[in-house]
């Protein structure tokens, strides 16, 4: 192989085992939603995974939602000054909540959060026999640990956007009338009028499709972990890795979708 | 009765399983010995089908295991693995019914308790341990839930892998006479692999010595110590000087 041929070599290899992992990935989010339909099914698992992912992370995201849209309120008013804007602080920080800040900072958070914490845990199993033991029990690895979750993050996490939305317009709502002027009536008003029901539809959309892929990251990684405390490490790193550049990727794809005609 | 005939694994160069010939007989307290990584580990996977050999087939009472009903045939199975493999998430009783709490084997939630503690009763623990997590526990105690897992469905073939690993030698003589009670008792056919030979002294019907991916030796327990083979003797000798090199 001469100096021609190497650098092509490395980029086939490269783009062959990118589309072998891509592959990989697509089989085993089609086989966790295989068993999410067929039975049996494990309710308990399910609303473990429900409290895990949905309650126990409302603390981080409303935290986060009510810090973002206070921040947006500032910056819309002080960005607006420079070319008289500053009286659509109310649409502005409900837009961008609603749209993009409510759903993207969600399934960051929930990737940071519930996608390290599903990789740690499914990977721990792994390492110490935890898979084996329970295959041996008659049970199906992927229907007892990755479908529960999956389908609760699912159905969960547009909760959690939904919730993230109202705080984040909340936190807008009270840097704009306690340190930017804004009368509470007309403020909430155009709030309310200017928001359409696609806004909304979109943002429970994205929130879903987030939840999904930060549950299926976590259990990919997990599920395919390497031995002892430096492949748990691994995985659970390159879980949160995946899962969040994966959500920005659909966001902008889902973004393009519902909002680029 | 299970029968491994030219079972062959690899993982990448490494050959570990190399042509393993093998017969459990039935209602027989089969214990595998050998070396570190010589593949004890692995036969074992194999014949549960949690790995695929390469090469050669297994058959269980006749029927090759890679063509079974999949539930039906690991229901026939309990195994105890090294660590345990208890569930962090669920306590012990829970742990020891699992099997008992969902599929086909699903009983009520307290029956399944009852035959739970009952189990650990069995093994020698307390019903106040029913209640508390694995981490909450030694490991002598963990190893004896896992034990208590693998017989609580009253299984025809039970497996130990390195029942006593890590364990002192006081404990490690409690859980070899256990498994051998049990076993008796139950009247199952038993595949334990380890590499302390106190454990093969209580545990062995028969016999077998792996290295080199081959079955070297296999034998009644009682002609061990006679066998001829110098793997064996070694093995049993602990000597460095030998066919097994020291180091690997």
């Amino acid at each position: 192989m001469n100096a021609v041929t190497r650098p092509l070599a490395t980029i086939g290899r490269v783009t062959l085992g990118f589309l072998a992992l891509v592959g990989r990935v697509a089989i085993f989010a089609g086989q966790s939603i295989a068993h999410i339909v067929r039975p049996p099914f494990y309710p308990r698992e399910f609303l473990t995974a429900v409290l895990n992912i949905g309650y126990f992370s409302l603390p981080v995201v409303g935290l986060t939602a009510i810090f973002t849209g206070a921040a947006l309120a500032l910056q819309i008013y002080s960005g607006g000054q420079r070319f008289s804007a500053e009286a659509v602080v109310p649409q502005i920080v409900a837009i961008g909540m609603v749209r993009e800040l409510g759903p993207v900072l969600v399934g960051l958070m929930i990737a940071a959060r519930v996608t390290s914490s599903i990789a740690a845990e499914i990977a721990t199993m792994k390492v110490t026999e935890q898979i084996d033991a329970l295959v041996t029990l008659s049970t199906h690895p992927m229907k007892y640990l990755t479908a529960p979750r999956v389908l609760a993050a699912t159905l969960v996490v547009p909760l959690l956007v939904g919730i993230g939305d109202i705080i984040g317009i909340m936190g807008g709502f009270i840097v704009g009338t306690q340190q930017l002027g804004f009368a509470t009536g007309p403020y909430l008003n155009n709030t309310w009028n200017f928001l359409e029901m696609s806004d909304i539809v979109s943002s429970l959309i994205k929130g879903a499709a987030f939840g999904f892929i930060a549950a299926v990251m976590g259990c990919y990684h997990g599920m395919r972990s390497g031995r002892g405390a430096q492949g748990v490490g691994r995985a659970t790193k390159t879980s949160v890795e995946a899962a969040a550049v994966l959500i920005l990727a659909a966001n902008f794809l889902l973004t393009s979708f519902f909002f680029a005609t | 009765m299970i029968e491994l005939t030219n079972v062959h694994k690899a993982f990448g160069p490494k050959r570990v399983l190399d042509g393993v010939d093998l017969t459990i007989n039935r209602g027989e307290s089969m214990v595998i010995i050998g070396g570190s990584g010589t593949g004890k580990s692995v036969l074992l996977k194999c014949i549960l089908g949690l790995m695929v050999q390469d090469q050669g087939t297994i058959t269980l009472d006749g029927e090759d295991t890679s063509k079974v009903e999949r539930d039906a045939f690991l229901a026939r199975f309990g195994m105890l693995f090294q660590g345990g493999a208890l569930f962090d998430s669920l306590p012990v009783w829970q742990n020891v019914a699992f099997r008992l709490l969902r599929g086909s084997l699903a009983k009520p939630k307290e029956e399944a308790r009852e035959i739970a503690i009952e189990k650990l009763r069995r093994v020698g623990l307390t019903p106040d341990v029913a209640d508390l997590f694995p981490a909450e526990l030694s490991g002598g105690m963990q190893k004896r839930v896992g034990l208590a897992r693998a017989i609580a469905a009253e299984p025809e073939i039970i497996f130990f892998d390195e029942p006593t690993t890590g364990l002192d030698p006081i404990m490690s003589g409690v859980i070899n006479d256990l498994i051998r009670e049990i076993v008796v008792e139950m009247g199952a056919t038993a595949m334990t692999i380890t590499h302390d030979m106190s454990s093969v002294r209580v545990i062995a019907d028969h016999v077998a010595m792996l290295h080199g991916g081959k079955i070297q030796w296999t034998g009644p327990v009682g002609d061990m110590d006679n066998s001829g083979d110098p793997y064996v003797t070694q093995f049993i000798s602990g000597s460095a000087e030998g066919p097994i090199e020291a180091v690997r």
